[in-house]
């Protein structure tokens, strides 16, 4: 089996702020091998974005701040590293694609310069070399036309070949892991079904890690071997992606998976979780799921379940299966 | 038999490209180019299609938010826009719209209460010591809870904040509701809840909806008719059965083939379509599609497929269907 290429070992990111502490990151623990593509899952605000910018180090401070816990990154504590170093690892080892595409790009540089960039900086390339490697980039992520883009602004290109540039520029540096934080969200369904196919496409060539942030359980039917579902700063549930689909234990996901109308399988009525995600402020030792769960038991509102995996390496944080590890 | 409630004739809407020091009008776009449709009493239309076709224009310029560039809108067979402004007044009750997120369209000094009944209060339709229980009354219909009046915006999560702009559409007692992707920002077990809301009220109070959406599995979920539109243009419109079981038109199926479904065991034939979509400032000439249609013929370059029946109320425009 492939070594994991990054390990998230009981990370703690909070933000304090004027309300109280967001424990936005709270106590999350999963692992992403070689090669692997592994989709992180959840409602907004559970913290997915959050725990990718920590394992970046891109974590405003203040007023946020990693308060506990390793990540591990190829064999080294990345939260140990000084900011020289890290600089090393993001954008080179590591590429990354934000949420907002609109924001990611330089306005006033041309797309040629913001692709030379970290290919002169990172893989010392001189100018010419940088060049012709920033047009292969370009061919590669599917648009014609290179040289006429590599003059090109930002605000010259449309939603998806700005989506595409980003790609290009988090890839241009051979990265092991890509973090992509809802790379498509902002797009139409033709230009994502693009998108997706692209990023597939580049991780069969590359064998590169892909850790893929969406909301969207279609994308991550698609995309995933590997499956983190997170609730409120936590993970809830994780299984590789047939297991999830199949199988779902945590009442949270399996919500989810019925709550979402499905092309082809018409339903008089949806299947609704009521109520909404807690206040991230102030939780206490609770399943932080219980005021919303059909399931609800006195134990969930007294003490936090703890995630534990069953025979097969489904791990599932909830009171329900108790029975079950102990057999 | 149904009836139509609303009848969208040969609807036009360009707005004016300026430029130049003078900032003349140097073209249009066209942002929607003759649509026609009806909807029917009780029924719900959706209009599906990309970033920038033109869904939102329809949706605003039917209930005249916008005014037509050509053609005519009616209303149980009043003309919309040839009303006086002052006939107008007196129907906006009836016709009334919903956005995609209402939080922008709410006065954040304004009480959640004042924000809900202000309208009732503005069309004289209610006294003032009637307004507070009309108001805790649609809260109450619409899942929020009587104490929630006195709250400000801000107070509320991005679900409660589609209550209170349904809410406040809904207090009115309208008729027709353009419902402007009202899920779309939404999460998955929020988005379910709201689109029950909507049906349950439309089941309840007979309402009539045209529903604008880029989900596909929301719009199948929700639709009586579906119509799909392409660069200002209607391509197809049929019954929702009709349309997801036997789309005819390239555009559509390659629309319905994008979405990702959540099942990993299931493998499908995906159409991707090559390129951009063009700008309804400049879109291709003959059949708009044809830039990105993976079956495209010469005669789609130069001539505009007519747009026709075949058969029980399935409509589409393509050269070869
Ligand atoms: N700079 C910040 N200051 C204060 N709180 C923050 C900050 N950044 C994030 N948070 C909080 O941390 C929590 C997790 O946020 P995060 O951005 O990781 O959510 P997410 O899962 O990526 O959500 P989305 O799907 O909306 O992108 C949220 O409660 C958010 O409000
Ligand atoms: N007030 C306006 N002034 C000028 N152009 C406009 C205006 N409103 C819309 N447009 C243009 O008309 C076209 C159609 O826009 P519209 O908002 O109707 O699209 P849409 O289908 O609702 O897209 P989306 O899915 O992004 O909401 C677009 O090209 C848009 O830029
Ligand atoms: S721990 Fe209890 S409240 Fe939490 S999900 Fe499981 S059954 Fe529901
Ligand atoms: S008319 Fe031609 S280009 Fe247009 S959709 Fe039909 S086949 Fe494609
Ligand atoms: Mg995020
Ligand atoms: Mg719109």
């Amino acid at each position: 089996m492939a070594k994991n290429i990054v390990e998230f070992r009981n990370l703690k990111t909070y933000f304090y702020t004027e309300e109280g502490v967001v424990k936005a990151v709270n106590d999350v623990s999963f692992s992403i091998r070689e090669g692997e593509t592994v989709c992180v899952v959840g409602e907004s605000g559970c913290g997915k974005s959050v725990t990718a910018l920590s394992l970046m180090r891109l974590i405003q401070s203040p007023p946020g701040k990693i308060e506990g816990g390793e990540i591990i990154f190829d064999g080294r504590d990345v939260l140990k590293l000084s900011e020289a170093e890290m600089r090393k690892i993001r954008g080179n080892e590591i590429g990354m694609i934000f949420q907002e595409p609109m924001t990611s790009l330089n306005p006033v540089l041309t797309i040629g310069e913001q692709l030379m960039e970290p290919l002169m900086v990172h893989k010392f390339m001189s100018k010419k070399e940088a060049w012709n490697k920033a047009i292969e980039l370009i061919k590669q992520v599917g648009i014609p036309r290179a040289e006429q883009i590599m003059t090109s602004y930002p605000h010259e290109l449309s939603g998806g070949m700005r989506q595409r540039i980003m790609i290009a520029i988090a890839l241009s540096c051979d990265p092991k892991l890509l973090i992509a934080d809802e790379p498509t969200t902002a797009l139409d369904v033709t230009i994502q079904a693009q998108i997706l196919d692209l990023l597939r496409k580049i991780k069969q060539e590359r064998n590169m890690a892909l850790m893929l942030i969406t909301h969207d359980l279609g994308i991550v039917a698609e995309m995933a071997d590997y499956v983190v579902v997170m609730y409120a700063g936590k993970v809830i549930e994780e299984a590789p992606v047939r297991e999830l689909f199949k199988n779902p234990k945590h009442p949270y996901t399996r919500g989810l998976l019925k709550a979402k109308p499905i092309i082809g399988k018409r339903q008089d009525k949806l299947y609704t979780i009521p109520g909404q995600v807690p206040n991230p402020i102030g939780l206490g030792n609770y399943c932080y799921f219980s005021d919303r769960c059909e399931y609800a038991m006195d134990i969930c509102r007294q003490k936090i379940p703890q995630l534990t995996a069953d025979e097969n390496g489904h791990k599932v944080a909830c009171w329900l299966y108790e029975g079950e590890w102990k057999k | 038999m149904s009836e139509p409630l609303i009848e969208v004739k040969n609807l036009k809407k360009y707005f004016p490209i300026r430029g130049g020091v003078l900032q003349r009008t140097i073209g249009y776009v066209k942002a929607v180019d003759g649509v026609t449709f009806t909807i029917n009493k009780g029924e719900t239309l959706s209009l599906v299609g990309e970033s920038g076709c033109g869904k939102s224009t329809v949706g605003r310029t039917i209930i005249r938010l916008y005014d037509k560039t050509d053609g005519e809108v009616f209303y149980k067979s009043i003309p919309i826009h040839s009303l006086k402004k002052s006939e107008l007044r007196k129907l906006r009750p009836k016709i009334q719209l919903v956005f995609q997120d209402p939080f922008s369209s709410l006065n954040p000094r304004l009480r959640v209460g004042d924000a809900i009944g202000e309208a009732l209060l503005d069309h004289g339709l209610i006294s003032k010591n009637e307004l507070r229980d009309k108001v805790i009354e649609t809260l109450e219909i619409c899942g929020l809870a009587p104490y929630h009046i006195d709250r400000y915006p801000h107070e509320f999560s991005g679900g409660q904040r589609q209550r209170i702009g349904i809410a406040r559409a809904l207090i009115l007692d309208p008729e027709f509701i353009v419902l402007d992707e009202p899920v779309s920002s939404l999460d998955v077990s929020i988005q379910a809840q709201i689109i029950n809301l909507l049906m349950d009220l439309q089941q309840q109070k007979g309402l009539t909806y045209l529903f604008i959406s880029h989900d596909l599995s929301v719009v199948e979920h929700i639709s009586t008719r579906v119509a799909v539109m392409y660069l200002g243009s209607i391509v197809e419109m049929a019954a929702r059965d009709e349309l997801f079981d036997h789309p005819l038109h390239p555009y559509t199926q390659a629309l319905l083939s994008a979405v990702p479904i959540p099942d990993p065991d299931l493998k499908r034939e995906r159409i991707i379509l090559e390129g951009d979509i063009p700008s309804p400032a400049n879109p291709p000439k003959g059949c708009k599609f044809h830039t990105r249609c993976p079956i495209a013929k010469d005669i789609c370059r130069e001539q505009i497929p007519e747009y026709k029946d075949v058969g029980g109320g399935h409509f589409v425009a393509c050269h070869l269907v």
